[in-house]
């Protein structure tokens, strides 16, 4: 199901109905029936052969559904099997522990993501870990050390707000030349997430900050203990200690039974299993500060505390992998987000970036979060170059890779990158990644 | 500015505690404001006003925290334990506990790639990355292996295991002699290659137009 024919490859390994060959003749049935709906719905695009079948009564109005059970976690629809996390396909990892897994942004409609395509990077696994037993501790330069059981953080006055969740690593294989397939590879260290639970300037006041503590050390509970620097400027403006994403307690794998949430920095700023807070007067410097998370930069230097996740686009449908269906009407689509503040506009280019579009931008726009965008486009079957440009409420217009060269250095892993994403579509509606190719 | 500003913040937290100083710990308040403030607030920085603000933090000591207190600050070693290792120590240490992933001499292995060498690979590329081409302080070092190595026992060593893996590495590297022994004083003095090698951000570092129409 969708409006574009998917990628082969995003088709791959996953549980699930694979080709129609192996459905019974009930399920084969159904599949005729949603072709014919979306041949119908495909307008110019449908043959006329489907348009003149009569339309039957289709065989789950013949028959009782599925009864409900006494209890029940609900999951998706079997026939959506394939929209999942995945691992990358570019730079696999020997060992799945300090390793990542990726949104699948080319199956996502609006701003949230569900919270089992949550991007997932974990340095040492994914913890399980019990709320009872858990402890969040607050100490260093403040008047009175505090621990906070999970039942005590949630009886604070609450606040849920909608940001987007990236990596700093978002795209780092793909800066000069193509490497990845889809965008769930390109930019899938992304989603959008609704997070409840306490500002963190609530917890530092009742502790009471030391008027020299301008730095705070946030440690995750995990094998890793993963440890960053925040400035207190940040932790007191907008962090939160959350315990709930989309409606439900966190996932595991994004925390689970706590963890920091720093609106609009690199994602692991954010730290999950979130245990220990300490506040002083400097920086650590941490390994997750020094020897990761940096920016290579010219003359053999680096770029460090580098944490703002800056204005950033991606066409996410029709987008990498995926083929248009016929000519005529594609309503192009995709996400737009900057880690300083609102999403003013988002232009879309068909000609590789030699001429502009002004796109929908479609609300709610909010802070520091996802945001949808829209355009139609009538392609006449020649080849394209597809492109968003997004441009943030104060006034910052994404680069172009180029432009992200003139101050820094594209050599090996490099983290923050947030340039103009190209998709070419070929005469076959065919789409490719085209990254330092448009 | 940014430290005029957090100045000001800190001044304001604490003029607030002095406020509140009377509203005690671990009282019993309802999840709801007595004053009908609405506790399920959303939108930016939405902070409830502060009078009837609950406390439920329970005191603790530092002394209590100790066993989780293992942070060890950079460039000046802040929270180094008392101990000691020698490069011999931690090179049987590294055979017996981390060889299996990292390889012989740290040179990479079934796991993971080389933790040697790699200074003076930046300027030109490719960059190759370990302890002792790119952390700036030996500290880190130790407080990296300490909370995460070996990483199938984290948090297992002792802290002279931990400094006697410190300076195995750190000789493999080139930065101290074959006989060396580190403590808390000795891995705080030891000079890293990369130590100047960091800038503290400065973007916005680019100025993108919004061209609409014959941009290329």
């Amino acid at each position: 199901m969708g409006r574009m024919i998917d990628v082969p490859s995003d088709r791959g390994s996953r549980p699930g109905p694979a080709s129609t060959g192996e459905l019974n003749g009930v399920l084969k049935s159904r599949r005729e029936f949603l072709a014919r709906g979306m041949a119908v719905a495909g307008g110019a695009a449908a043959t006329g052969s489907a348009l003149a079948a009569p339309l039957e009564i289709p065989p789950a109005a013949r028959e009782m559904g599925r009864p409900i059970p006494e209890a029940m976690y609900g999951m998706p629809s079997k026939f959506e099997a394939h929209v999942a996390r995945r691992r990358t396909d570019v730079l696999k990892n020997r060992q799945n522990w300090s390793d990542w897994s990726m949104t699948p942004l080319q199956h996502q409609p609006g701003i949230i993501t569900p919270n089992g395509l949550v991007f997932e990077r974990h340095h040492a696994g994914t913890p399980d870990i019990d709320p009872k037993t858990h402890r969040l501790a607050i100490h260093g330069m403040v008047r009175q050390p505090l621990q906070f059981t999970v039942d005590d953080l949630m009886r604070y006055p609450s606040v849920s707000r909608f940001h987007f969740h990236e990596c700093s690593g978002n795209g780092l294989t793909d800066w000069l030349k193509p490497a990845s397939v889809t965008v769930q590879q390109t930019h899938g260290l992304l989603s959008g997430v609704l997070w409840t639970g306490v500002p963190l300037s609530t917890l530092m006041e009742e502790a009471g900050i030391d008027p020299r503590g301008t730095w705070v050390l946030l440690e995750g509970a995990d094998g890793a203990g993963h440890t960053r620097s925040v400035p207190m400027e940040k932790v007191l403006d907008d962090s939160l200690i959350a315990y709930a994403m989309n409606g439900e307690a966190l996932r595991p794998e994004n925390g689970y039974p706590v963890r920091a949430v720093i609106p609009g920095w690199e994602g692991n700023v954010s730290v999950k299993w979130l245990r220990r807070i300490k506040v002083g007067d400097q920086p650590w410097h941490f390994r997750s500060e020094t020897a990761r998370y940096t920016d290579p930069m010219p003359e053999g230097k680096w770029r460090q505390f580098s944490m703002v996740m800056e204005c950033k686009s991606v066409i996410t449908s029709p987008s990498g992998g995926q083929q248009l269906k016929g000519r005529g009407f594609h309503e192009v689509t995709g996400l737009a987000w900057s880690g300083v503040g609102k999403i003013r506009a988002v232009d879309v280019s068909f000609d590789g970036g030699r001429n502009w579009r002004e796109a929908v931008v479609e609300g709610p726009v909010m802070d520091k979060s996802l945001t949808r965008f829209k355009i139609g486009w009538n392609w006449d079957g020649a080849p394209a170059v597809l492109m968003s440009r997004a441009v943030d409420s104060t006034g910052y217009v994404q680069p172009s890779v180029e432009d992200v060269k003139k101050s820094r250095a594209i050599m090996g892993f490099v983290q923050h990158h947030n340039a103009i994403q190209p998709w070419s579509v070929n005469e076959k509606g065919e789409v490719r990644n085209a990254i330092g190719q448009a | 500015m940014p430290s005029a500003k957090l100045r000001l913040l800190a001044a304001s937290t604490l003029a607030a505690l002095v406020s509140w100083g009377c509203a005690g710990t671990g009282g019993g308040m309802a999840a709801k404001s007595s004053t009908g403030i609405p506790l399920g607030t959303s939108g930016p920085h939405a902070v409830q006003p502060l009078p009837d603000k609950p406390r439920f933090g329970q005191p603790i000591s530092e002394n209590e925290l100790l066993a989780w207190n293992i942070d060890i600050r950079a460039p000046d070693g802040q929270g180094l334990p008392a101990g000691r290792g020698t490069v011999a120590e931690g090179k049987k240490l590294y055979d017996a506990k981390c060889l299996a992933c990292h390889g012989e001499d740290a040179k990479g292995g079934s796991v993971y790639g080389t933790m040697v060498g790699g200074v003076g690979s930046f300027v030109k590329g490719p960059r190759v990355l370990t302890p002792g081409s790119m952390y700036p302080y030996a500290p880190i070092l130790f407080d990296y292996i300490r909370r995460a190595m070996p990483m199938d026992r984290p948090q297992s060593l002792s802290a002279n295991d931990v400094y006697g893996l410190s300076a195995y590495l750190l000789h493999l590297n080139g930065l101290i002699p074959a006989d060396a022994t580190l403590d808390a004083n000795s891995i705080t003095r030891v000079m890293m290659p990369n130590r100047n090698g960091f800038l503290v951000d400065d973007r916005p570092d680019t100025n993108a137009a919004r061209c609409m129409t014959n941009c290329k």
